[in-house]
């Protein structure tokens, strides 16, 4: 699925995860593909254990030590999964940036607010100390941090969640980045903070055209956020599409299955439905397609090959066997 | 729904502040009281679903605590049957909880890592009633643990060995050994994924619908909420703030914390999600240790006025399956 546009910014082609583990390889992500255009938001959704947050974490550098990666990502043409630390400390931060779910434990809790914001600028940027404050507190201020010059001389734990996680997406907007990799930004906050801050991300993706990997496992973030979805399960792309076509007319079982499994606040129907089963252990993956045991339509085909992921209608995909009108081909 | 009007529990008033000490203290300095539930009243009825819903720090947990006399009550009563649970003594409190059992957030956690869960399952069967033969304890296991989901060969298997939701149904099992009235679950289904919620959020269903269960769900995810609950609370920094019968709640809400919540959440629908009006609350949370006067929503209020920081208002009936407290109500309808 390399489909090349000129405007493509992020392009990535064949991504492998593998950990090595003391009881064996681990597959954590396989065979993903896609692209992103500027200004675009990609929803790369899955349940725990489906491989979103090592992809992010693929893509920034950041795996552990254990991780081996295979496959390209080209950000504007350049594979960055090939680049050394050195390089690779040039664009982090100041090309991609990250969002982490944990704000608590991704701050320093040593460092007040204003220098851990300051270090950013002074290092990508080169601005001298003075600057670089006056920039962090207008940066504090666009993500409506109320009293920011204050603010800077405080640390971490000085701060409440939803604070901790707007200083998180303060630092990484400040060199205005062409890609955001936001890992679960909003599931450690409560409803009323996480809404805050998905406004906050929509007013600032019209404002700086950034465009954004969301990584979640909350499909009514996705609605609210992304252009695009890609649903992944056990490592694997179900499911590609823009964000109407996975929601309205998702053609994957999982995907299905998943969107049903929710309760909805709009809603008003007695029993969830469920998916059945255990969501399978990466260590002894199934032969065939990883849905297969969980799956009301799977046939013996399923259990002998994983499906291939194709292009079934215009910029829509899915890796299933069973065809469109129902029928298991 | 088999609600009857049969009254389990009814909370008055209900108190519950920790003294907080700052470590440099005096000896002879007073500590602050951090007032994580002020004065709560609800009735529970036999065979319903009590849904208990607000943020983090709002109450919720330490209210379910309080209910089954976790944490030490500073004020107010909690009459189970007609009995003040805080006049009874330990032992007579110990044979209460036959009655009365929890199903904890952490499903991991709450389970002993060294013992098998048959044993788990069993020990409130070996505590309270330590007459029955070893044959039948072992028989009253597996009819639970068939009646949850469980395969009878994972008996003598260890809690790591099973994922989240499996670790959720031996919790489960355990406290529905004993056949209790009422089932206090803190947090139940939020440390798992959607499609295992699903699973257990139904069988918490069957199970209520089948033993006549009475159950307390707190969660702070309010569409779950909307899905298991007959009546629905909703807290706000220890406060009761709006309590109503699940379908007036949700269509009709009045307080305007419940109606900031309830537009927050995130619907799984793009074009709904993308043309709703979300009704933003401005800033944090404020201190429990330093609670504003009067309301303690009215920092955040779009609708407060001087009038609200003057005296704390009460939940007052709106109909007779709707309460919510707040003083300027008929102002801002």
């Amino acid at each position: 699925m390399t489909i090349s546009t000129t405007q493509n910014l992020l392009e990535v082609s064949n991504l492998r995860v593998n950990f090595k583990t003391p009881d064996g390889f681990v597959t954590a992500v396989n065979d993903l593909n896609f692209t992103l255009e500027q200004g675009q938001t990609l929803g790369i959704v899955g349940e725990s254990g489906s491989g979103k947050s090592q992809t992010a974490f693929a893509l920034m550098g950041l795996l552990a030590g254990n991780g081996v990666i295979e496959g390209e990502a080209r950000f504007e043409g350049k594979n960055i999964l090939a680049l050394n630390e050195r390089e690779m400390n040039r664009i982090r931060s100041k090309e991609i940036a990250m969002i982490f779910q944990d704000p608590m434990t991704s701050l320093n809790p040593y460092m007040k607010v204003g220098k851990q914001l300051m270090e950013v600028l002074t290092l990508h940027k080169g601005m001298s100390k003075a600057e670089a404050f006056e920039a962090s507190v207008k940066m504090l201020d666009a993500v409506k941090m109320p009293e920011a010059r204050k603010r800077m001389n405080m640390y971490p734990h000085e701060f409440s969640g939803g604070m901790r996680q707007r200083v998180m997406i303060a630092m990484a907007l400040l060199c205005q980045p062409k890609l955001l990799i936001a890992d679960e930004p909003t599931t450690a906050l409560d409803v009323t903070v996480q809404a805050q801050i998905l406004t906050l991300l929509n007013e600032l993706k019209d404002d700086f055209n950034t465009s954004i990997v969301m990584i979640t496992h909350d499909l009514g973030v996705v609605a609210g956020l992304c252009d695009k979805v890609l649903v992944m399960y056990a490592g694997q792309t179900m499911e590609y599409g823009t964000a109407e076509d996975v929601f309205y007319r998702p053609t994957h079982p999982y995907t299905q299955g998943l969107l049903k499994a929710i309760p909805r606040l709009d809603a008003n129907d007695e029993k969830l439905s469920t998916i059945a089963g255990n969501p399978p252990n990466l260590l002894h993956l199934p032969a065939g397609c990883p849905f297969q045991a969980r799956c009301d339509c799977a046939s013996d085909r399923c259990l002998e090959s994983m499906p291939a992921l194709q292009e079934f209608a215009p910029g829509q995909l899915r890796a299933c066997h069973k065809s469109l009108d129902g029928s298991v081909a | 729904m088999n609600t009857s009007n049969n009254v389990l529990m009814e909370v008055n008033n209900l108190k519950v502040h920790f003294n907080i000490k700052s470590d440099n203290a005096w000896p002879w300095e007073k500590g602050h009281a951090l007032k994580a539930v002020d004065g709560v009243d609800l009735t529970i009825y036999e065979g319903e679903t009590l849904g208990v819903v607000g943020e983090s720090g709002c109450g919720k947990s330490t209210l379910a605590r309080a209910l089954l006399r976790l944490v030490p009550i500073t004020d107010g009563s909690v009459v189970w049957l007609g009995q003040d649970l805080r006049d009874l003594d330990k032992k007579q409190m110990r044979s209460k909880r036959q009655e009365l059992q929890m199903i904890f957030q952490d499903p991991l956690a709450s389970l002993d890592p060294r013992m098998t869960v048959g044993d788990i399952i069993a020990e409130p069967l070996k505590t309270f009633r330590p007459e029955l033969l070893k044959e039948d304890v072992k028989a009253e296991v597996r009819s639970i643990m068939d009646r949850v989901g469980l395969l009878p060969n994972v008996i003598n298997r260890y809690p790591h060995e099973f994922s989240g939701g499996q670790c959720q149904r031996i919790g489960i099992a355990r406290a529905l050994i004993l056949k209790p009235k009422l089932v206090v679950c803190d947090e139940p289904v939020s440390a798992l994924d959607v499609s295992i919620q699903a699973q257990v959020v139904n069988l918490l269903k069957e199970l209520q619908a089948e033993m006549g269960l009475s159950l307390v769900f707190i969660a702070h995810d309010l569409s779950v909420v909307k899905h298991i609950s007959d009546r629905v609370l909703v807290m706000y920094l220890g406060n009761a703030v709006e309590l109503a019968s699940k379908k007036s709640l949700y269509d009709n809400p009045q307080h305007p914390y419940t109606k900031a919540l309830l537009s927050a959440v995130p619907v799984p629908d793009p074009r709904v999600e993308r043309g709703k009006k979300i009704q933003l609350l401005l800033g944090d949370l404020p201190s429990p240790i330093n609670p504003p006067s009067g309301c303690v929503f009215r920092t955040r209020c779009p609708h407060a006025n001087e009038s609200c920081a003057q005296k704390k208002p009460a939940l007052q009936a709106l109909s007779n399956e709707h309460q919510a407290a707040c003083s300027r109500l008929a102002e801002i309808a």
